[in-house]
């Protein structure tokens, strides 16, 4: 049960408190507004909600999110005990209030309770050749999943066509639409290319990336310097008040698509911008 | 800043317009989507002496049953107001509600209903959860708990300095139209389609 309480304490950071990179994104936001705006007052709340459910340890925002977790493990390990783990460190985090019971059945609309159910949590296995383990773990909010979308290039309406242009229309697009609906400010994953599903995948996994650190790739660097600079133009601002701070972020990756597919995908995730990840070598246990 | 302490009449509701900042202090009830069709559908009494000149707040708390059986807000932010939007007019005229608070904002049914009753919408700061839990200084009393499960029932609570935007008026104002009517022009122009 070693691993199940490392998990829950995983739960409880990623719950209670944000990223040093995210919180200090939120400062400079509050910086850039003018005194005296909704905006300004609205990431001067922010902030100090952050520290006090740092110091109170109770959930950042009270929708705790759907529990996702990305497990890279050595070969021989079994990923059933890492399953069992996993809903056992969410039942216990239920009860303790640091998750709010969010495992909804679709076919009854009975809520499970204590956020275990089918797919829930939700696992991405992958097996590595190190000899320790890396759960990565997001705590992904519900209003900000549902402005997220998916473009198929080309796009007439939009008149974006199959190239990077074309891709930088449609975040243009997704991210006006979102408003302040997704609790603005967003970060912005996008995954370019795959199938219907792993231009998703793609897009959120772009969430481990440290803010402000750019893909390795050139072009997608400068694409996404762009689109960052052009989105918070758009003058949307915290909750949709309008301000100079639409998106704390916009991270980009690209995979082979087949020759008659282009899609891109865009997750869109709130401030409350919740992923912690663990390495367990032995018996160490290391959280960032 | 301007403070605003229920019960609220219709005069200072009317007298809000969009864009003010407000610290509410005071009795507000929160309801959510069961709550809304069951106020609709059924007219219960039980909710209008708390609603009367007073404030309906979508939220879905995080709860702590204490062992003497009272309870605490742990987190409680706002939820999205948009799904209320079919009954939101009809529950204010019926209930006399002098302020809904939210998150996103609503549509055109709600505005005119605001416009009718002479009440305002409230946004607070989404993901706020842990201050506005602090901001509630007590749980009055709760209804339909058993019921609705704890996220839908309705909490009668106490709140201190809640802080909120005016985003729509009684004016047939909205905040939220005016944002998206100029973010659709930049965007266009964004991506060359002007
Ligand atoms: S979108 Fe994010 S900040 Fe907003 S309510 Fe959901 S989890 Fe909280």
């Amino acid at each position: 049960m070693e691993l199940k309480n490392a998990m829950l304490e995983l739960i409880r950071r990623a719950s209670t408190d944000l990223s040093p990179d995210v919180e200090a994104a939120l400062v400079q936001a509050y910086d850039r507004e003018d005194e005296g705006t909704p905006a300004k007052s609205v990431f001067g709340t922010i902030l100090e909600n952050v520290k006090l459910a740092r110091e109170a340890s109770t959930p950042v925002c009270q929708d705790t999110g759907s529990v996702i977790m990305y497990i890279d493990f050595p070969v021989g390990h079994s990923e059933k005990v890492y399953k069992e783990a996993a809903e056992a460190a969410a039942m216990e985090a239920t009860k303790l209030q640091y998750l709010r019971p969010n495992a909804v059945d679709p076919i009854t609309g009975k809520n499970s309770g204590n956020n275990v159910g089918v797919n829930a949590p939700y696992l991405h296995f992958h097996q590595w050749d190190k000899d320790e383990v890396r759960v990565r773990l997001m705590l992904k909010g519900g209003g900000s999943e549902n402005v997220g979308a998916q473009y198929k290039l080309p796009d007439t309406a939009l008149k974006a066509g199959r190239d990077l242009k074309g891709v930088k229309k449609v975040v243009i697009d997704a991210v006006n639409k979102a408003q302040g609906q997704g609790c603005a400010p967003g970060i912005i994953g996008v995954g370019i290319g795959g199938d219907r599903v792993t231009s998703y995948a793609l897009s959120k996994e772009q969430f481990f990336r440290k803010l402000g650190e750019p893909s390795a790739n050139s072009d997608l660097a400068a694409l996404e310097k762009e689109l960052y600079e052009d989105l918070n133009k758009l003058n949307i601002g915290p909750m949709g008040f309008g301000g100079k701070t639409t998106c704390l972020g916009v991270n980009v990756a690209a995979q082979h698509r087949h020759p008659a597919t282009f899609y891109v995908a865009i997750s869109y995730t709130c401030w409350v911008y919740r992923r912690k990840q663990m390495i367990i070598k032995g018996s160490e246990v290391t959280y960032d | 800043m301007i403070k605003l302490t229920t019960p609220i009449s219709e005069e200072t509701a009317r007298s809000l317009k969009v864009g003010d900042e407000v610290l509410l202090s005071g009795t507000i009830v929160t309801a959510r989507d069961a709550a809304h069709k069951l106020m609709v559908e059924e007219k219960p009494d039980f909710p209008r002496p708390y609603m009367k000149d007073g404030v309906i707040y979508h939220c879905g708390p995080v709860v702590k049953k204490h062992e003497d059986g009272s309870y605490s807000f742990v987190a409680a932010g706002p939820t999205t107001s948009t799904r209320e939007e079919p009954y939101q007019a009809a529950v204010c005229e019926e209930y006399s509600v002098r302020a809904v608070i939210g998150k996103g904002g609503m549509g055109p049914k709600t505005l005119e209903g605001l416009q009718k009753v002479g009440a305002v919408y409230l946004h607070a700061v989404g993901g706020a959860g842990t201050l506005i839990a602090k901001r509630c200084t007590k749980v009055e009393t709760v209804f339909k708990l058993e019921e609705f499960g704890t996220p839908e029932a309705f909490w009668v609570i106490q709140v201190e300095d809640f802080p909120c935007v005016v985003t729509m008026d009684s004016h047939g104002n909205s905040l939220h139209k005016e944002i998206a009517a100029k973010s659709d022009e930049i965007a266009k122009e964004l991506m060359g389609l002007k």
